[in-house]
Parts: structure tokens; sequence; C-alpha cells
């Protein structure tokens, strides 16, 4: 789909998350964000919307999220448990239950 | 129209009229329905699977809207170990996120079987643990059962491959149970470290490649892991079309595993509590290529029918109706994938 680029790395993390299949985790996702599933692989459309939310894309710039800082971001947005976030969050002492 | 540029299973030219792309395509798809006892593909199926191998067209895709993600196999081997390129698996990760733009990737060991990582399991969770801050997209630890190391030299089972050639059947079934034993225990023990580690989930690959056994070890696994991890993710990529009956009296759930084909295959993973399955549908390198997909995607497609969970069959240079080729033609990988999602109705490749 595309990755970072567009938002193929959130369909995939719903998809195994939720174990839903295709349609149905791109359905997912375009409801969460907003947006049709057309725009979901418009890498022009995912730009702005990555950039907006600040959950990583394939052009660096300063202060823009990378790595777990923008998961910590997506578990939010789509409101699916990622394992290493969970984790980072619990050696840091933070609640999972304040991850909203 | 003249004639159809087409390819055979090994990758070479081939040049076909319309008359002779339908036959190929109606031979692949009922030696599929026949082996597997499935139904093969409609007219209309057949109809588009004809398009899609005729077009003229260098590279063929889906509509737009219409993609689906990708997850991997032996990932962090391609780039830097059958590519060359001096970089490590983080780098690799990273490269695969920003550059190639992969919806997931996996890491993996070098010698990509769950045995031998586990005398190095430290380091390799500690490369884990740093993938994870650094990456965005999902990244899975992956790896094989590889029943097969847990033999005599290198391990303490004997050999099964050289005692059915005695005739000694009941010793071959023997040190293939045993070796399931050893081989749940060690991906349990790797694959309870790398969720430790953060891991997005865990990509069993090339299951079956030892046979029924092989496969039974993998299926126990994940029904441990998920007993005591129901949140962890499991793909489960399989090795061939066709369970090798190396014990052939081996049973899950009830179910003979010797000889079950990708839809029977599909359903004792989702009983064992996989969340993505793989299948594989063989290339045959003496068959074109339009019979190949055509085959694949009747297998694959009676997978999608029945599947409760994402079906991610494998499209990679032998498997999926691609050529058996390291260097597979971009014209024959596009053509196989848009088949196998559209006809396949697959959900990732």
């Amino acid at each position: 789909m595309g990755g970072v680029r567009t938002a193929g790395d959130l369909v995939a993390r719903v998809m195994a998350s939720k174990a839903l299949r295709v349609n149905e985790a791109k359905k997912y996702v375009a409801d969460k964000l907003g947006l049709s599933v057309f725009d979901l692989s418009d890498s022009q459309v995912m730009r702005e919307v990555r950039e907006e939310l600040n959950i990583g894309h394939v052009l660096a710039r300063p202060g823009g999220a990378i790595g777990i800082e923008a998961k910590i971001r997506i578990a939010e947005l789509l409101d699916i448990q990622i394992n290493s976030v969970n984790r980072f969050k619990s050696k840091l002492g933070l609640s999972l239950l304040n991850q909203k | 129209m003249g004639k159809i540029f087409s390819r055979m299973g090994d990758g070479s030219a081939l040049w076909l009229t319309e008359d002779e792309l339908r036959q190929e395509l109606l031979a692949g798809t009922e030696d599929a329905a026949d082996r597997g006892k499935i139904s093969p593909l409609n007219e209309d199926e057949l109809e588009r699977l004809f398009e899609i191998c005729a077009s003229p067209q260098k590279v063929v895709s889906v509509e737009p809207g219409h993609e689906v993600v990708h997850s991997f196999d032996a990932g962090t081997l391609k780039f830097p170990l059958r590519g060359g390129v001096p970089v490590d698996r983080l780098g690799t990760v990273l490269a695969h996120e920003r550059a190639f733009c992969s919806d997931t990737f996996e890491v993996g060991h070098c010698d990509y079987s769950f045995k031998p990582v586990k005398a190095i399991i430290a380091e390799e969770r500690q490369s884990m643990e740093q993938i994870q801050l650094n990456a965005t997209i999902p990244v899975y630890y992956g790896a094989m059962p590889n029943l097969g190391l847990y033999t005599k030299p290198d391990g303490p089972v004997d050999n099964w491959s050289e005692l059915l050639p005695l005739g000694k059947i009941a010793e071959a079934r023997e040190a293939q149970e045993e070796a399931l034993e050893l081989a749940v225990k060690d991906i349990y023990y790797v694959c309870e470290a790398m969720h430790e580690a953060g891991a997005d989930g865990i990509n069993l690959d090339t299951v079956g490649a030892s046979g029924d056994a092989d496969f039974m070890a993998a299926l126990r696994a994940v029904e441990k892991l998920k007993s005591i991890y129901p949140e962890i993710h499991i793909e489960m990529g399989m090795a061939g079309e066709f369970v090798l009956g190396m014990h052939g009296g081996l049973e899950y759930d009830g179910i003979r595993l010797a000889g079950l084909y990708p839809h029977k295959q599909l359903q004792l993973a989702e009983k064992a509590g996989v969340d993505i399955f793989g299948p594989v549908i063989n290339t045959k390198s003496n068959m074109s290529v339009p019979w190949n997909i055509a085959r694949a995607c009747t297998f694959v497609k009676a997978c999608s029918e029945i599947a409760k969970i994402p079906i991610h069959p494998n499209a990679g240079m032998g498997v999926g109706g691609v050529p058996v080729s390291s260097t597979a033609p971009l014209d024959a990988i596009s053509r196989a994938s848009v088949a196998l999602i559209e006809i396949g109705k697959a959900d990732g490749l």
C-alpha cells in the first residue's frame, strides 16, 4: 500500500491487531482518520494527514515524529494496542490506562 | 491480436496465441481443482485472468484504492546479506520504511531458524528493542521451525531421512516426534523473548519444510504462545502447497496433517490461534506463468472463501505464480500479484 508514505502501516497494524480482512481494516482506519478508503493509498492526501497528526512519514523534518513517538500517537489514534508502545510506557512507569 | 508475450515458470520468454493463453489458464485452474478437491475458477474469473495476462503493458496493477498490504519473510536477510549492502538490520528496517515504503517488515537472523537463535537470544532481543524504538511500521520477528536442524550430527535426534530408506519406519517416526517437542520449546523460548522485546508479532515462516512434524511443531508452538500471550500477533507462512507426510500419522485436532492443501492448512492454523495465514502454491518451472497463476489463484480463492483471518499468499521467487528465479521478472510478478488480489481475494502478499 505504500507504508508510511500512505496508510499502509496503519492498515497492516489494524489487520493484525484486530484480525480483520483487508477491506474491513481499511474501513476501520479510514473512519478513524475521517477519510475515504480511496484516500488511504493516496500519497498526496496522506502526506498532509500524517504530518498534521505527526505520526511519521518518509520525509524527515525537524520535530517530526519517528519510531516510538509516532507509534504512541498511532495507538491512540486507531485505538489499538501496540506491543512496543505498551512496553515503553511500562518501562517509564506510565499506566496503560493513561494512553488516551 | 498478435502473439502475447508471457513466460515459462522458469522465467524464460514465451509467446502465446489468445487460444493458447486461454487453454493455459483453464488447465491451471483444473489442475488445482483436481489436486485440492476445490472449485475451479469460473468463466468471469478466467476472463479477468486473461485480461491481466494478455495486457500489453510491462507492469500491471490493481485500481487505485484496491491495494493490499505487504508482509515479509526473511526481511532483513535480503538487503544486507543477499544484496551484499553493508548496512545493519536497523538500517535495513529504516531503508524499507522510509525508502522502499514497506507496510510492515520482519527481522530475522542469518540462520533464520529458531534453534540457532536460541543461543544468541540476548543479542537478538537487544536488536529488536533498538529497532522498535526507531521504526514506525510494524516489525515482526521471523524464523523457521526447521525440524531438520534437530537431527544428528547437528542435533540430538536420529535422522529420519536416513532411517526411512532403511525401512525403519517406527524409528523415523519416533525421531520426528522427539524433534517436534524440542522445536516447540525453542520456538516458544525465542518468541517469548521477542514479544518481551516489543516485537509487533512473530512470523513463523517456511512451516512444514520438514514435513508434517514440522507443521505440527508450529501449530503446537502457536497454541502454547497464544495460551500465555493472547495478545501476541502470529503470522504463519507455509513452505509448500502440500504437507509432506514424512511421519504420516500425525494429527492435529483430529485431522491428519500429511497431504493437506492450503485451505485445509488454513483451518488448522486458525484453530491454533494464527492471526495471518500465508498459503504457498509452488510454481512449476516447466509450465507457463499463466498456468501457474491460474493454479495459484484457485488455491488462494479456496482459502479466502472460508478464512476468518487475513490471507497473505506467498508471492515471490518460485511461489504464487511467480517464476522460479532469484531475479523474477517484473511483468510476471505484477501479473501474479494482481491476480492473487483480484481473483484470489488476498488480503495481503
